[in-house]
């Protein structure tokens, strides 16, 4: 029950009639020799960190650790509260979840890196906001968070997941393609309708730096995590329309890393590049003594 | 390659702001306290390159503290984590370092001392993900990771000695996952680490202990 890439996971689902994360998760019980209920209950836990990460600061808005965000969600939620949201109910939800999160993880509260910090967002801002719009159960969404587990191990696998050796593209364009992925299945989408989604993504955040002001996981982070589930979304809607994609997952996932290892070293996390070294970022940022 | 579990993906639980400079800290701090006797008395945290240079905004002084006194990745007390050891009288330090640059760039040295006066120091480096490595204890190089279960044996490098400590470990039936020595120069201190599938038997160390040419066993349980 283990595979290597999109193609290998693919065939698994057809053999076995089961979706991605269903496969993902018998991969989990089996290869990681663990229990069903082990895994159940973990997965439980990891939804009720992603709840209390992205609702608490929409109530309780709080100060980052180096100063530079706070108060976004709450900002969002009110005017999403106000009927003059242009984006309609899914993603204004969503993007409030997701920079609601970044706030959590910026004040040194509990998240869940999925699959990193500064890309926390995406993944739970994207289904908590389909949770609520849609109505779906706590074990749907865990459900889908092992689809969502297997695009991002694919990346982990395959290319990165890191900032600081492929750019912004590897954490929260991998965290984008776990989210369109994830969010395909839950809508009713097929296996490969969720391999086209990640790969649309993959490619249209494709070359994004990672460059954040102070080198703290603050500033452009949370913007970008707002950006990404709005792309997740786009890609799934476009997959679940039917529309496929000449440049599958697999390969999309190799070019991903490939333009990533091409990034100067100054523009992946090293804050020497980018949003980093814009005048103003400088001025109010005082990391660098 | 080893195993990429869904929850290496989906996690690691983690206090934020950064999994490399935050949950990596707090399980360096972690494993650095699993390898002396406890309670500890006095921790000084030295910072290399990118920790001493932005440790402040990342709370990764918060996380190595917290993890100093046994808090995991998710544990919520590490953002007070201060007040938690000035409560019990831990004294701390940290001191950045900016000289040295020719070092992995997310370093620490934690010098510990416990309340019976023994002193260990120890190297760590956060990989990214919330990865760790432990590249030295005192004086020693070594290379574990804390994603096992592991024996660290102080000896004479003198023969024998390992086959003894494999002995042990196979008369227990424990799995040996991966296994390392070293040691400062021939016939001085020399240091095995053994990586094990699933937790040791609790009494293995005392076991250990009994060969003549062992000063010291620990055991880090994960």
């Amino acid at each position: 029950m283990d595979f290597k890439n999109a193609k290998e996971l693919l065939t698994l689902c057809q053999d076995h009639q089961l979706p991605i994360s269903e496969i993902m998760r018998q991969r989990e019980i089996i290869v990681g020799e663990t229990t069903d209920e082990s895994v159940n209950s973990r997965m439980a836990r990891v939804l009720e960190i992603m709840k209390d990460a992205a609702f608490s600061p929409v109530k309780t808005p709080v100060r980052s650790m180096g100063g530079l965000i706070g108060g976004e969600a709450q900002k969002l939620s009110r005017h999403l509260a106000s009927g003059k949201g242009i984006c309609g109910n899914v993603l204004e939800k969503a993007i409030t979840y997701a920079m609601a999160t970044l706030e959590t993880n910026a004040s040194m509260g509990l998240i869940v890196a999925s699959p990193t910090a500064g890309s926390a967002g995406i993944v739970p801002g994207l289904l908590l906001a389909l949770q609520e719009v849609y109505d779906f159960s706590d074990e749907d969404i865990q459900k889908a968070l092992f689809n969502a587990g297997a695009i991002g191990y694919l990346a982990m696998r395959n290319a990165t997941v890191a900032g600081a050796v492929g750019g912004c593209q590897a954490e929260t364009g991998v965290a984008a393609a776990m989210a369109a992925s994830a969010a395909t299945e839950l809508m009713g989408g097929t296996p490969a309708q969720c391999t086209y989604a990640a790969s649309t993504v993959l490619m249209n955040m494709l070359g994004l730096v990672c460059d954040p002001v102070g080198g703290l996981v603050e500033y452009p982070c949370q913007n970008r995590n707002a950006s990404g589930v709005a792309i997740a979304l786009v890609a799934a809607e476009m997959s679940l329309a039917g529309i496929t994609q000449l440049i599958p997952l697999d390969e999309m996932i190799t070019i991903m890393f490939t333009v990533g290892k091409k990034l100067p070293a100054e523009l992946r996390e090293t804050a020497l590049g980018g949003c980093a070294t814009a005048p103003s970022a400088c001025e109010s940022c005082h990391m660098c003594g | 390659m080893s195993f990429i579990s869904v929850f290496d993906v989906m996690g690691p639980n983690m206090i934020g702001p950064s999994s490399s400079h935050t949950a990596g800290a707090a399980r360096i701090g972690f494993l650095a306290q699993k390898m002396i006797n406890g309670p500890l008395k006095k921790v000084e945290f030295t910072l290399y390159g990118s920790f001493s240079r932005t440790y402040k905004g990342h709370g990764t002084d918060r996380a190595l503290l917290g993890g100093i006194m046994g808090f995991s990745t998710d544990d919520m007390r590490i953002r007070n984590s201060f007040e938690i050891a000035e409560k019990k009288g831990l004294e701390f330090t940290f001191t950045p370092n900016e000289l040295e640059t020719d070092i992995h760039p997310n370093t620490v040295d934690i010098h510990m001392v416990n309340e019976s006066g023994q002193e260990m120091t120890v190297r760590g480096e956060s990989l990214g993900g919330g990865k760790v490595r432990i590249v030295r204890i005192n004086s020693v190089q070594v290379d574990f990771t804390g994603e096992y279960s592991a024996v660290i044996v102080t000896h004479q490098d003198k023969p024998g000695v390992v086959a003894y400590i494999t002995k042990c470990l196979s008369d227990r039936n424990v799995n040996i996952a991966f296994m390392r020595l070293f040691r400062e120069s021939k016939g001085e201190i020399a240091y095995t680490i053994v990586e094990s599938d699933g937790r040791l038997p609790e009494d293995i160390g005392v076991t250990i202990r009994q060969h003549e040419n062992i000063h010291e066993v620990m055991i880090v349980q994960m």
